[in-house]
């Protein structure tokens, strides 16, 4: 019999499955220590906007399944029946779905439990969770900081061990950059591998749906339940979903990976963190070299028009009349994005912003599938530093842009990636991560060499020795 | 190709976009706003210098073509009228309730 973790909240999604089947502790223990965590933080760190009353009374009903009735958090631009759905705006406030995301179904058909709805940036607009109209999250590493966003709420969810593990979803960063600043393991899938289906749309060419997890064995486990083609998202793809755990515990030796972004100026403090990084990569038997890569600031341009462009189209629908409150309630960022949005798609201008942007966008996925033939993965740093102060985004149009710097180019290419902590300061307790992408449908591979990565560290607090 | 001009953003233009787009503006809001674009198309100036002559623009990266399913009704997915109508701030037997746009006076 395993030794028992001082507060059963705090384990793994693999240490619950593990300790379940063992009879070390039982699912009603995992459901009283986390409903005593959230009901003691959730109001400070503000990381849940509704809970599920009937989580533990759901959990054992289906406590014989593969994920066992475990507590998961999901991002709040998910459909769910039975919960309110509001994307943290109020323009959805009060909005209850009548029908069930795709990727939330199969969670629940995996035997995973909604355990609550995360904060987010409102409509998934922004890298900070501070543009949520029901108030920003903090970071539970430093309280004093932001959690990133737009997942920020089920970053946070996960690192405050109020989850056992949780969904969110990313067009550029929102799932690797909050899961950086948090010390947590994100995982954004290569686009349409996860169904959008039920997913409030913000920008259609890019919204990926992908776990957010302790360990990226878990981001492994929690992957193998959401994944697959989608008869109701056209953009779904029929290509094979692979066991995702058969991707741990395996060598990365030979495995050719290129470094990106190593020019890039102001990185100056934080890069010997990432660099220690690159190091134990390369201690693993990978052959790790700097490559040059199309320069990343152009995403930020390709980003913002497309980006805005599909925001403009997509929030053309709240009028207040189906469901919703009217035009009236967005807030300023939705406000800048959908106007900004409408303006690059208006007459005499699309040319000149649209249709450029979507060019451009172009020589960014020429340019990967280049690097993507001579290397199995590229890394960079996740986010170009750590969590910012919270304030930090207010009056800052473009900050989740520039936050996202090293994240958009692969996001508008449609690439998979991972992001591992990589650093904690000591100072600050606060993470940077480690961003690992590989070509569209290897998700494994990047599986591989961060479980690989993690396990040869101890950056993982949930792996301290 | 940076110039001033094409990144200035008035708020002339941002009167006409607001009300292209359906967001109520204030007055008070459109010089904050103006200078918010004008910030945003400062900073993605750079795209005017990347050379795209003979480039395909993408308009999604699924690679996918063609997809279709078959004309039948999936009953699954259907909506009943209770469920259409649960979210409408305003229903009348069993209709939308919507604002009324021919007839009205102008404002």
């Amino acid at each position: 019999m395993t030794k028992k973790p001082i507060s059963l909240n705090t384990v793994t999604i693999k240490q619950a499955l593990t300790g379940l089947q063992a009879k070390d502790f039982s699912l009603a223990e995992i459901y009283e220590a986390t409903d005593q965590i959230v009901a003691k933080q959730n109001k400070d760190l503000n990381v849940y906007l509704a809970t599920n009353e009937k989580a533990s009374v759901e959990a054992r009903k289906v406590a014989e399944s593969p994920l066992a009735g475990l507590p998961i958090a999901v991002k709040d631009n998910f459909g769910t029946i039975g919960l309110p759905t509001t994307a943290a705006s109020l323009v959805l406030d009060g909005y209850q779905s009548q029908y069930e995301s795709t990727v939330t179904t199969k969670l629940l058909e995996a035997g995973g439990v909604i355990y609550g709805k995360t904060n987010m940036d409102a409509w998934a607009h922004g890298s900070s969770t501070e543009t949520s109209q029901y108030g920003r999250t903090l970071n539970p590493r430093n309280t004093q900081h932001l959690p990133g966003g737009s997942s920020g709420g089920s970053a946070a969810a996960v690192a405050a061990d109020m989850c056992l593990g949780a969904l969110g979803s990313e067009t550029a960063g929102s799932i690797r950059q909050p899961a950086a600043w948090c010390g947590v393991v994100g995982l954004k899938p290569t686009y349409g591998r996860c169904s959008r289906y039920g997913v409030v749309a913000m920008a259609s060419s890019t919204d990926s749906p992908g776990p957010i997890g302790k360990t990226v064995e878990d981001t492994a486990i929690l992957l193998n339940a959401i994944a697959g083609h989608d008869p109701y998202d056209s953009t779904t793809s029929q290509e094979a979903v692979p066991d995702f755990t058969s991707f741990l515990d395996k060598s990365i030796k030979g495995m050719k990976i290129g470094v990106l972004y190593h020019d890039l100026p102001g990185l100056d403090e934080i890069w010997p963190h990432f660099d220690a990084a690159t190091k134990v990569l390369s201690d693993l038997g990978a052959l790790v070299e700097p490559v040059k890569a199309f320069d990343p600031h152009h995403a930020i341009g390709v980003y913002t028009i497309v980006q805005r462009a599909e925001v403009s189209s997509n929030l053309g629908r709240y009028d207040g009349i189906r469901f919703g409150n009217d035009r009236s309630h967005f807030g300023d960022e939705a406000k800048r994005r959908i106007m900004l949005g409408t303006f690059t798609l208006s007459s005499g201008y699309s040319d000149q912003y649209y249709l450029r942007a979507q060019k451009v966008r172009t020589l960014f996925i020429n340019d990967f599938e280049k690097l993507l033939k001579k290397y199995d993965a590229l890394i960079s740093l996740t986010s170009p530093g750590y969590a910012k102060k919270i304030g930090a985004s207010e009056g800052a149009a473009m900050f989740g842009e520039l936050e996202d710097l090293l994240l958009e180019p692969s996001s508008i290419s449609g690439l998979p990636g991972i992001s591992v902590p990589c650093y904690r300061d000591p100072n600050t307790n606060l993470y940077l991560g480690l961003n690992i992408m590989t070509p569209k449908w290897q998700e494994g591979r990047a599986i591989q060499i961060a479980d690989a990565y993690e396990k040869a560290t101890t950056w993982n607090s949930w792996r301290q020795p | 190709m940076t110039s001033k001009k094409q990144t200035d953003f008035s708020e002339k233009q941002v009167e006409h976009t607001a009300k292209l787009a359906h967001i109520p503006v204030v007055a008070t809001e459109t010089k904050q706003l103006s200078e918010a674009f004008s910030t945003t198309l400062e900073v993605i100036s750079d795209l005017s210098e990347v050379p795209v002559e003979g480039v395909e623009p993408t308009h999604h990266v699924t690679g996918l073509k063609n997809v279709t399913r078959e004309d039948v009704v999936d009953k699954k997915r259907m909506f009943s009228q209770a469920q259409a109508l649960a979210n409408a701030p305003k229903s009348y037997e069993g209709f939308f309730v919507v604002p009324r746009i021919i007839d009205r006076d102008e404002e």
